[in-house]
């Protein structure tokens, strides 16, 4: 795995439960492995190895079935990130509404790097800023995700004032 | 001068509207499904048709065409499922909306997603499907709970559920997560990433999805905006339907602008009855002041560019019926599947990206391809290292590091990619803006090697003397 880090890997009962249900979605237990990710993801913060090989004993598979997803869809993160993610559209109706602009702009408020466009964490672990592909909502360009809150419509300013709210 | 036509967002943005249950009954909702589980047998020549079998009739006779991309008969996809093989039918919503441009099933969604849940209860009815899917993005987790409320709304009314409307009638439906995977759009992508795997397409044949989709039983994958209209074609009769919009190009459909222009948004319109000019400059309130067009991406970025002043030859019928050609300029196409297919492109999934005459053409293509090749799914060999290779010479090119000839050289590449060497038309969609951008705007795009050229030129000459 990326991260080194180990940790005590808990799932709390309520969220096994949960699990458990999701599950029964399915006439195959493999299927719910993308909706278990979220559901470790969103309590976590992220898919520790402990949580791929959590996840895979649940569904009865190695943890690999488990690890070849996370490392292939982009949501799913192998790594501790930002306790808050901002994903700023790149995408060309973004792009031509100003997202670099903005993406620019929370970059210099963050105190990182403008000019990468990968995932970027503040030094405080308070924010992940990176660029993410088309957010489907071309007509209200430029826009961003702060974790799952979706925002539209922004002035680099606006958006840093939005970005502030999250820094507590 | 053309209007819209809300068949479809007829109540979503009325500012009394929610996504509730009771909000979406007393305008009506529920009440075509209440219609349809009342169908009874028919005989037709001596032979019983059941009530199953007409509403696909119903569906086919409308002539509805999916709106997520292909465009492909909704009736004919659902007349390939096989239903001989004794194994369960499965309904699939693609709500993965993807492509960049298209934000129409956000708006069905967000803010009226009973209409979607009572167009899956008609079409999983009619195809006797017990067990349904909604795959819906990753970065629509909003949208998800959205769904998950309006499920357990419906089963609590019995629309959904066992008994459905107290008939013999079962169907769950849920909701399935996507986690930000382009090629999930894709059908038999999507059903690998239902069953849990990684989302590599599957070849066609033998996995069309109708016969072998999910857990290999037939399966219909349709998208939001289709399974909407299933509903609507079975409030109007075929019939009436099919007088909406214009001959094989039936009902309505959901168009998403943006890029340069005023009003960027969704408009509804008959296809057909509005031209891609009407759409730009009457619904989307035309370009920024002073600005002239340059170009069109008509159905989503991988559908093929139009370039301003292009004029098209389109197959008509003249009023006696005969088949004429006529010359119609780019913004006197009518925006309807047929015309666009026949002007070169495509409609897609109806979203139209305006560029004008401040664009960078060479960037604009940058940022689509650098998409293309985040995107691939790496499974075939020409798209993972064709899409990677184009968006690698493209930045080269828009950041100084290019040479006149890198015009031809990437449109080498995309010419080896698409066209049956791939498994599926992710080829074609990473090649295809590609192939049209650097043909139609070649001078451009050499004109920015050529500069960097005698830039490096002019530096080598500074440095030895």
């Amino acid at each position: 795995m990326a991260s080194t880090e180990t940790e005590n890997f808990e799932v709390p009962a309520s969220l096994e439960a949960e699990i458990d249900e999701l599950i029964t979605h399915y006439p195959q237990k493999r299927s719910a492995s993308l909706m278990i990710l979220h559901s470790l993801q969103d309590h976590f913060g992220w898919l520790s190895k402990p949580a791929v090989e959590w996840t895979a004993t649940k569904l009865e598979l190695e943890p690999i079935n488990i690890y070849e997803l996370v490392t292939f869809y982009p949501m799913f993160r192998d790594h501790k990130v930002g306790k808050t993610v901002i994903r700023v559209c790149r995408t060309l109706s973004c792009a031509i509404g100003g997202s670099h602009k903005l993406h620019g702009h929370l970059c210099n408020k963050l105190g990182l790097d403008a000019s990468n466009k990968g995932a970027q964490t503040t030094e405080d672990g308070k924010f992940t800023i990176e660029f993410a592909e088309c957010l489907a909502a071309c007509g209200t360009a430029p826009v961003m995700m702060c974790n799952d809150d979706f925002y539209e419509n922004l002035s680099p300013e606006e958006a840093e004032g939005i970005v502030n709210k999250y820094n507590d | 001068m053309a209007e819209e036509y809300r068949l479809i967002l007829k109540h979503a943005d009325e500012s009394e509207y929610t996504t509730d249950i009771d909000c979406y009954i007393r305008h009506g909702g529920y009440e075509t499904l209440k219609k349809v589980l009342g169908m009874s047998e028919k005989e037709t020549d001596g032979k019983t048709i059941s009530p199953q079998e007409q509403i696909r009739e119903e569906v086919k006779q409308s002539g509805l065409r999916g709106r997520g991309g292909a465009g492909f008969s909704c009736g004919l996809k659902w007349s390939f499922v096989d239903r001989r093989s004794g194994k369960p039918i499965y309904l699939v919503c693609n709500a993965d909306e993807s492509e960049p441009g298209t934000f129409k099933d956000r708006q069905i969604i967000y803010k009226d997603p009973h209409q979607l849940i009572e167009g899956m209860v008609i079409s999983a009815y009619a195809n006797d499907v017990n067990l349904a899917y909604i795959y819906i993005r990753g970065e629509f987790p909003e949208g998800a709970k959205i769904l998950e409320n309006a499920i357990a709304e419906a089963k609590k009314m019995k629309f959904l559920g066992k008994n459905i409307c107290d008939t013999k009638f079962n169907l769950e439906i849920y909701v399935h997560r996507g986690a930000g995977a382009y090629i999930c759009g894709e059908e038999t992508g999507l059903l690998e990433s239902l069953e849990g795997k990684r989302p590599y397409p599957r070849i066609k044949p033998p996995y069309f999805p109708a016969v072998l989709g999910l857990y290999m039983c037939p399966t219909i994958v349709n998208n939001v905006e289709t399974l909407c209209h299933v509903k609507h074609v079975m409030e109007l009769g075929a019939g009436d339907y099919a007088k909406l919009g214009t001959p094989n190009n039936t009902g309505t459909r959901i168009v998403s602008i943006s890029g340069h222009v005023k009003n960027p948004g969704y408009f509804e319109i008959q296809v057909g009855h509005a031209t891609i000019g009407e759409l730009i400059n009457d619904f989307a309130g035309g370009l920024p002041n002073g600005r002239k067009l340059k170009a069109i991406i008509p159905g989503g970025s991988s559908s093929k560019v139009f370039k301003a002043g292009e004029k098209y030859k389109l197959k008509q019928k003249d009023e006696e019926g005969n088949d004429i050609e006529k010359e119609v300029d780019l913004l006197d196409l009518p925006y309807d599947f047929d015309s666009l297919m026949s002007a070169g492109s495509m409609s897609g999934s109806g979203a139209i990206i305006v560029l004008d005459d401040s664009t960078d053409i060479v960037e604009a293509l940058g940022n689509v391809s650098d998409f293309y090749a985040h995107e691939s799914c790496g499974q075939c060999t020409p798209c993972r290292e064709g899409s990677l290779w184009m968006s690698k010479a493209l930045t080269r090119l828009n950041s100084g590091g290019g040479r006149k000839e890198d015009a031809d050289y990437i449109l080498k590449i995309a010419d080896n990619i698409p066209g049956g060497k791939t498994i599926c038309a992710f080829g074609e969609a990473c090649s295809w803006p590609v192939q049209s951008f650097i043909t139609k705007f070649k001078d451009e795009f050499e004109a920015k090697g050529a500069q960097a050229e005698a830039a490096r030129e002019a530096q080598l000459e500074q440095t030895s003397k």
